[in-house]
């Protein structure tokens, strides 16, 4: 059984009397431990897929499985929960509190997982260790760089140890550097088995994925697997971004 | 649902992060319910020490005034013809059994001459059975006599604030001479302290004189009526009505009313007295008291305003809670709890200031303050619902928010 599984999803949105479709019937099965990449245009409806395959946002019609759940029939509470446990969402745009310590926009999946404050702290200031970020623990957003701050987004998506992490363009509001280390880092996030699909422009960023998915005007026009990412871009960059 | 406390450390550091905004929004709390807690409470007091007062006057005594009740006679016979004459109190108080003592009570305002100073007080012409009445002691000296009454006697009986204005404080006034209205009355007893009467006056700054004294040369022209009310108290608390009773039929009898005649006096207990001043304040208090609730809930709309600017302020933070798993009910309760925590510690201040502003008044203008814990108690229930009540429509909006359209909100 996939983990990820579209069935002729489409997503319309209404603006007046017009109505256009963003994502248009798209089927899509993903299993557990892929690496997926997302390619395509601007406008092409990638954010749009990543939306509802985080449960952020609802199919107008079609079917999303997750993990073998229809996503439809889950209440709002549901799915809270399943935002909570079963994904972790990285934004290009980092998308951390703003005032708030590393540590404490970590831990913040693990409140809403009722995880009791002591053991939320271990584990935020481990999630922060895998990301190289433990030093940082007690810095706020705006006295991070890019780069660190969305290592800390990565960090808050892992905690909760979701088997699926969905990125939309994490690497798009970086420099090349930068993006590749952040690369390296979800790579190395599958080893351990967890299931990553994100977004990018850049071919190179791309080339990390074992598969490659290409859409054009709301449907996946393209779907190929390729060789292992090269080992070299992988470890020529050192864990600073 | 996270747990209360956690909702409520979540709630503290959002208000922390503004606290300016937080202050001038729990301002609106605090100076409601500091309003509600000063207004009732110094209504409390002015009720308290009213009845206090009026029961160091003595429980047992009735007020005899000239005039019908409907012609004013219930202000001390002002503006109304005298009809008591000197004969009816002799015989309220010699043929009625439920009296015990009966005793007029003239007063004028006037200036008391000392060697050293001058002193504008109220002087009082009386006979001895009023301090009885009164249950007043005499500190120093002695008292008025039957003798001196009857003799009209130039004798003068003086509370201490007059003995402090007149003679300074390191003078036995006893023995020393006061001239009211150009005659000179020997001073010859000093009353023990009485403080501030139901009205706050300080019935310590009195001259008591015989009355017959009184009526010769201070009030002029002899006069067979009394002016003033007379005092009469009555054997014991059961006795009141009875004394009434009596006290009616036999002026009625002594001024030859017939059964179609109005009574040309009226009497009035101190329990009625007490019930109609406590009664009066009560009023007074309730329209305070209402005033003041409304700027308590003016103070939870703007809870409400605040809450629901935080709200759209706060869509992007939402919708990052709602994306990491927070349920619609974390949300709910996080900007409810943040809500009421405003209310409360307004509640609370309010509390504090409220008291603290009484108690300055108190001292500043000689009230009396009396907290009432239920009071308090309702004040904090009532700040603690406005913030719930105006919290909810805010926190319902920001519950009910769509996780995407939260985070795509800038
Ligand atoms: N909230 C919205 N309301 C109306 N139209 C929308 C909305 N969000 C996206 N769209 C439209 O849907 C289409 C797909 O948008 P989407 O954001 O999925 O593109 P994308 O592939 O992620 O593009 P980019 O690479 O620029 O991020 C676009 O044409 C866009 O204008
Ligand atoms: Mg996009």
């Amino acid at each position: 059984m996939p983990l990820i599984e579209l069935e002729q999803v489409t997503r319309l949105y209404r603006s007046g009397d017009t109505e256009f479709a963003a994502l248009r019937a798209v089927d899509l099965a993903v299993e557990a431990g892929e690496f997926v990449a997302i390619t395509g245009s601007s406008g092409s409806g990638k954010s749009t897929m990543m939306n509802i395959l985080g449960c952020l946002d609802t199919p107008s019609s079609g079917h999303y499985r997750l993990d073998g759940r229809d996503v439809a029939r889950l209440s709002r509470v549901e799915l809270a929960a399943v935002r909570n446990r079963t994904i972790g969402f990285v934004f290009q745009s980092f998308n951390l509190l703003p005032r708030t310590s590393a540590a404490e926009n970590v831990e913040l999946p693990l409140i809403y997982a009722r995880v009791p404050p002591a053991e939320r702290r271990r584990r935020a200031l481990d999630a922060l260790e895998r990301v190289g970020l433990a030093q940082r623990s007690s810095h706020q957003p705006s006295q991070l760089s890019g780069g660190q701050q969305q290592r800390v987004a990565i960090a808050r998506a892992l905690v909760t140890r979701p088997p699926l992490i969905l990125a939309d363009e994490p690497t798009g509001n970086l420099d090349s550097a930068t993006s590749l280390d952040i690369m390296t880092l979800l790579a190395g996030l599958r080893a351990s088995g967890i299931t990553i699909v994100f977004v990018t422009h850049e071919p190179d960023i791309a080339a990390f994925a074992a598969r490659r998915l290409t859409m054009r005007d709301g449907v996946i026009v393209d779907d190929r697997r390729q060789a292992a990412p090269p080992a070299a871009a992988a470890t020529t960059h050192g864990a600073s971004a | 649902m996270i747990s209360p406390t956690e909702t409520l450390w979540l709630a503290l550091r959002a208000l922390r992060r503004n606290t300016l905004r937080s202050g001038l929004t729990a301002l609106g709390i605090i100076i409601g319910v500091a309003a509600v807690i000063c207004m009732v409470s110094i209504g409390e007091g002015a009720k308290s020490r009213i009845r206090t007062q009026i029961e160091a006057t003595g429980t047992n005594v009735v007020l005899l005034f000239s005039g019908s009740s409907s012609s004013g006679g219930m202000r001390g016979g002002m503006g109304s013809q005298p009809t008591i004459t000197w004969e009816d109190v002799r015989a309220i108080q010699a043929e009625l059994p439920a009296v015990r003592a009966a005793a007029p009570l003239s007063r004028t305002s006037t200036q008391a001459i000392s060697e050293t100073s001058t002193w504008t007080t109220t002087v009082y012409g009386t006979t001895p059975e009023y301090f009885t009445i009164r249950n007043w002691a005499i500190e120093r000296g002695s008292g008025l006599t039957a003798s001196d009454q009857a003799g009209a006697a130039k004798n003068a009986v003086i509370g201490w604030t007059v003995a402090d204005k007149l003679f300074g404080s390191g003078v036995d006034p006893v023995g020393q001479v006061i001239r009211i209205r150009n005659a000179p009355y020997n001073v010859v007893g000093v009353l023990a302290k009485k403080g501030q009467g139901g009205m706050g006056e300080d019935q310590d700054d009195a001259i008591f004189v015989p009355v017959s004294a009184f009526q010769a040369r201070i009030q002029g022209g002899l006069s067979q009526f009394v002016r003033g009310p007379v005092y009469v108290s009555a054997v014991s608390t059961e006795a009141i009505e009875p004394a009434r009773a009596q006290i009616a039929s036999l002026l009625r009898e002594r001024h030859r009313l017939g059964p179609d005649q109005e009574d040309d006096f009226s009497t009035v207990s101190m329990a009625e007295m007490t019930g109609t001043l406590t009664s009066a304040t009560q009023t007074l208090t309730t329209l305070l008291a209402s005033i003041a609730f409304v700027s308590l809930l003016v103070g939870g709309i703007g809870v409400m305003n605040i809450m629901l600017v935080s709200v759209t302020e706060r869509t992007h933070e939402i919708g990052i809670r709602m994306a990491v798993g927070a349920q619609p009910g974390d949300i709910l309760a996080q900007f409810l709890i943040e809500a009421l925590t405003l209310a409360a510690i307004g509640g609370a201040i309010g509390v504090l200031l409220g008291i603290g502003v009484g108690q300055l008044l108190a001292s500043r203008f000689g009230w009396s303050l009396a907290v009432r814990t239920d009071i308090v108690a309702i004040a904090l229930l009532v700040s603690a619902g406005v913030g719930v009540l105006f919290g909810l429509y805010p926190a319902r909006k920001a519950s009910r928010l769509d996780p995407i359209e939260a985070l795509r909100y800038e």
